[in-house]
């Protein structure tokens, strides 16, 4: 390991060995994971109950698709149905997918990245694990006890005067979840204000925490009025005070407003931290500095911005001002850009590199396809007068897919990937894993694409039953969705394999540049022997080469 | 265009029409949408390919084996100023072609025939002002600009047909309208596109256009008898509207005749235009509309009336020119009133049991 052109290469096996103490082996008891300050453990125990979570909202994601092979109503009843989007829809949004990389990924590393023991406040780092845990677990009984069918959306009326399900209960979990959100971002912000190493100065962050800033943002200005919105849901249910009831003088368009507040800002809490993780993943594996780095890390600042003031795109066709539909429609254009801005500097960061293609490289190129199609079809729906023949239709179904599975997705399982070694200290199995990321992006496409046509269409979203033209293009959907339940399946295969039968991966396997790298895998529960002190610029690969002389394969 | 190749265009428009990638076009704003749609196509195969051919050719160009060792970039203000502003440039044509269809959509023509459609769960009531009522169904005549004023009675609905490229949600509430005229003869979905609950995607229904002629012979045979408007003229007999609003100058209500689509002056000093949204408002809302010089003693009727009622009652005001038939029912009512003690005007449906 002489020069930066020999690097993609793990450590000679003979030599290369697991640290003999870690954060994984500090402890062994249940209650030393339970009572856990570490980052890492809580990063872990997320890792666990997302996990999970998924597999029950991708259950779910089966069942409609099955159901929606052919036109009737033939597998599920109409209601079942009903329940079964909506459990979709919350699992997947409330528990899998805005905890996705910040809880995880972005738990064990921000502090890392940064030079930091731990992030600014341990325990509140564990609250929030409780927190979701409990929040999980109402929306677990509302499903047990006989399910919820208010969509995700929870629109009223429907939701406080017209549905006998388990709106409260679920509504709940969300609102507990919610503060899950807002404590870690919370404990991001402080952590990245206050704990930075010395020399770590703004510029010289790693883009995957100017992601994460941007995205904590967004989870504590934006969680607290969903939040607010659900209490008056609940309190609208129980003793009626009218807020969103027009018979009492409310209006239910306000629900619409507080609603759309929390929930599109939401959509970038999902994603920011997703492209936060390809920005490393694309430099590492083309060895080169991300290109703009100031562009790619003011986007990021730029969409939580605009990104509040977006909301009443959703509601184009629901009787608002026609002027005020013009001004929302202008902020939604301005958003769009610094999204291209960060795809176009990806792209760029490839020009002139070393590029090699490992599984998380894959999985970075899939996002880069699928996120351009995804966020150009939001200019669709945020150019208004086609907003009014698209949206509540599969169209607008598959531009979220594609942004939210297609991008974040891709963009969780490209990061779990890159870090895993670190994580584990042991390598997932290569060419599986390659075979893996192809096929999902296969998968995906055949899944989603045809919504895009069903949409334009007409085929409305949340029918449980649909005219017999559209089935040609559902079963081609449904077809794809195997597809991609086999590219899911494969990780949660073969990584638990890897924990005993993975390659040592020491403490560099990529060879980059981040802090996290320069330590041993699996991280000492204190990161680091001594506090590092930084001299140079994220991503400086002569640096690193220079580093790689004086590298300690092992510690203790 | 056409004369460049007429085989070519016939092929295209012929593809376009008949395959299963588009809906067929059948109103006068479907053509619009789908010029927008077409454009915002291309833009995004142009993105796709851009950033394809970047990825991929970077890939190939500069894997591993060809370029072993990478050259170090900052970065290039001048490239991040290009792909700012050649994205925004064309964001900002999107959103501008956009704003356009949507004020085309929205934007009813002052010679539209008037429908109204009330949404309940679960189905699409259409009434026409005739006394024409349809469920789940609404005939209309081609080239003619047909607007729709629609109000829920429940939850949130959406009324949508595919095949005019229009969408609007019916709200509890408020009305909403949309418009459109259908350019050819035929079956068209309604779609409920807002989920509504157990049976929404049972919610859907049947535009028929029909040429004018047929459209005429239709709505002879499927009148009810009594237009809206003379329902509407039942129920405000029956609930004693006209007992004050009479049109006498001593009469303790506002004059009715002439009102809607006037401007009038309120208690606290505003003007209002009257409109169908303005007299719904005030029938359940009164305490918020009281004109200026009048007392604020009308009733609430909140609960009383249902969605069609309402829609009865303001066709009814609309319609009114002059205060004769106001005097005339009120002499009927109290007639009635007096031997029968008002079933008959009970017997309309727009009454709350």
């Amino acid at each position: 390991m002489s020069s930066t052109n020999t690097i993609v290469q793990l450590p000679d096996q003979s030599t290369a060995q697991l640290p003999r103490k870690h954060y994984l082996n500090q402890e062994h008891t249940l209650k030393s994971w339970l009572l856990t300050g570490d980052h890492k453990r809580i990063a872990m125990l997320y890792l666990f109950s997302i996990t999970f979570f998924f597999f029950i909202g991708g259950a779910f994601a089966s069942l409609i698709r099955l159901q929606l092979l052919t036109p009737g109503s033939d597998l599920l009843a109409p209601d079942t149905y009903n329940k079964v989007f909506s459990m979709h829809g919350i699992v997947m949004i409330f528990l899998f997918l805005v905890p996705s990389v910040p809880a995880t990924l972005g738990n064990f590393l921000i502090p890392i990245m940064i030079g930091a023991k731990d992030l600014a406040f341990p325990k509140i780092n564990l609250l929030s694990w409780y927190l979701f845990i409990a929040g999980g677990l109402f929306i677990l009984a509302a499903m047990i006890l006989g399910g919820v069918d208010t969509g995700w959306t929870f629109t009223t009326p429907l939701s406080t005067h017209y549905l006998n399900t388990h709106v409260v209960t679920a509504a709940l979990g969300i609102f507990i979840a919610g503060f899950a959100s807002i404590l870690t971002g919370l404990n991001f912000i402080v952590t990245i204000h206050r704990m930075r190493a010395p020399g770590m100065t703004w510029f010289r962050l790693p883009l995957f925490v100017w992601g994460h800033y941007a995205a904590s943002i967004l989870m504590v200005l934006g969680t607290p009025v969903l939040a607010i919105t659900l209490v008056l849901v609940a309190l609208e249910r129980t003793i009626g005070i009218g807020v969103f009831d027009p018979t009492k003088g409310g209006d239910p368009l306000l629900f619409q407003h507080l609603f759309w507040f929390y929930s599109h800002p939401a959509v970038y809490i999902m994603i920011l931290p997703g492209m936060a993780v390809i920005s490393e993943v694309i430099s590492t594996f083309s060895r080169k500095r991300v290109f703009g780095y100031t562009a790619v890390a003011f986007s990021s600042v730029a969409i939580a911005i605009f990104g509040f003031f977006v909301w009443a795109h959703h509601m184009f066709i629901m009787g608002i001002s026609n002027y005020s539909a013009l001004v929302f429609s202008l902020l939604t254009m301005l958003v769009a850009v610094p999204s291209a801005i960060k795809i176009f500097n990806w792209a760029a960061t490839l020009y002139k590199g070393s590029i090699t293609f490992e599984t998380p490289m894959l999985y970075a190129f899939g996002f880069l396809g699928l996120f351009t199609i995804g966020g150009l079809t939001g200019v669709f729906l945020g150019s208004m007068g086609m907003d009014v023949h698209l949206t509540e239709t599969y169209f607008i179904v598959a531009h979220f897919h594609f942004v939210m599975v297609g991008g974040m997705l891709m963009a969780y399982l490209a990061g779990l990937h890159f870090w895993w070694p670190k994580m584990t200290g042991r390598m997932y199995p290569e060419s599986i894993s390659k075979l893996a990321a192809v096929v999902t992006f296969i998968g995906f496409i055949f899944t989603f694409f045809p919504q895009f046509v069903l949409g334009y269409l007409g085929m409305p979203r949340r029918y449980a039953s649909y005219p017999p033209e559209f089935q040609v293009l559902n079963v081609l959907s449904t077809a794809g969705a195997s597809i991609l339940a086999v590219g899911y399946l494969l990780p949660m295969l073969y990584m638990p394999w890897s924990l005993k039968y993975g390659k040592i991966a020491g403490n560099n396997p990529w060879q980059a540049t981040g802090l996290e790298w320069q330590i041993t895998s699996p991280p000492l529960t204190e990161n680091f022997v001594e506090t590092p002190i930084v001299d140079h610029e994220a991503y400086d690969y002569e640096w690193l080469a220079n580093q790689t002389e004086h590298e300690v394969k092992t510690v203790g | 265009m056409s004369h460049i190749s007429p085989v070519l265009w016939q092929f295209l428009t012929n593809w376009m029409k008949a395959s299963p990638l588009f809906p067929p076009e059948a109103s006068t704003i479907a053509p619009y949408a789908d010029a927008l749609y077409l454009f915002l196509v291309v833009i995004t195969i142009i993105g796709l390919v851009l950033v394809g051919a970047l990825v991929v050719g970077f890939s190939v160009r500069y894997r591993k084996e060809r370029s072993p060792e990478a050259t170090q970039i900052e970065g290039s203000t001048l490239l991040e100023a290009t792909w700012t502003l050649i994205p925004l440039g064309l964001f900002l044509i999107a959103f501008i072609w956009g704003a356009l269809l949507y004020f085309r959509i929205y934007n009813p023509p002052t010679n539209a025939m008037q429908v109204y459609v009330v949404g309940k769960q679960w189905m699409w009531k259409a009434e026409h002002p005739g006394g024409q009522h349809e469920i789940n169904a609404l005939h209309i005549p081609i080239g003619r600009p047909v607007q729709v004023t629609m109000i829920s009675q429940d939850v949130f609905h959406s009324f949508s047909i595919p095949d005019f490229r229009v969408k609007r949600e019916a709200i509890p509430g408020r009305y909403t309208t949309v418009w459109f005229e259908a350019t050819q003869p035929g079956r068209y979905h309604i779609f409920c596109t807002q989920y509504c609950g157990t049976e929404h995607s049972g919610m859907i229904g049947w535009v028929t256009a029909m040429t004018p002629d047929a459209y005429a012979a239709w709505a002879a045979g499927s009148t009810s008898g009594a237009s809206l408007a003379q329902n509407g003229e039942r129920l405000f007999a029956s609930l004693g509207c006209n007992a004050c609003h009479s049109g006498d100058p001593a009469a303790r209500g506002p004059n009715l005749a002439q009102v809607y689509d006037s401007r009038i002056r309120l208690q606290d000093g505003t003007t209002a235009v009257v409109d169908d949204a303005y007299l719904r408002d005030a029938i359940l809302n009164p305490s918020q509309h009281v004109p200026a010089g009048y007392a604020p003693i009308m009733p609430t009727y909140q609960g009383q009336i249902n969605e069609d009622g309402m829609i009865d009652l303001v066709e009814y005001i609309k319609t009114l020119h002059s205060n004769y038939r106001v005097q005339q029912t009120l002499n009927t009512t109290q007639l009635s009133s007096t031997q029968t003690n008002g079933a008959a005007p009970e017997a309309h449906a727009g009454v709350k049991p």
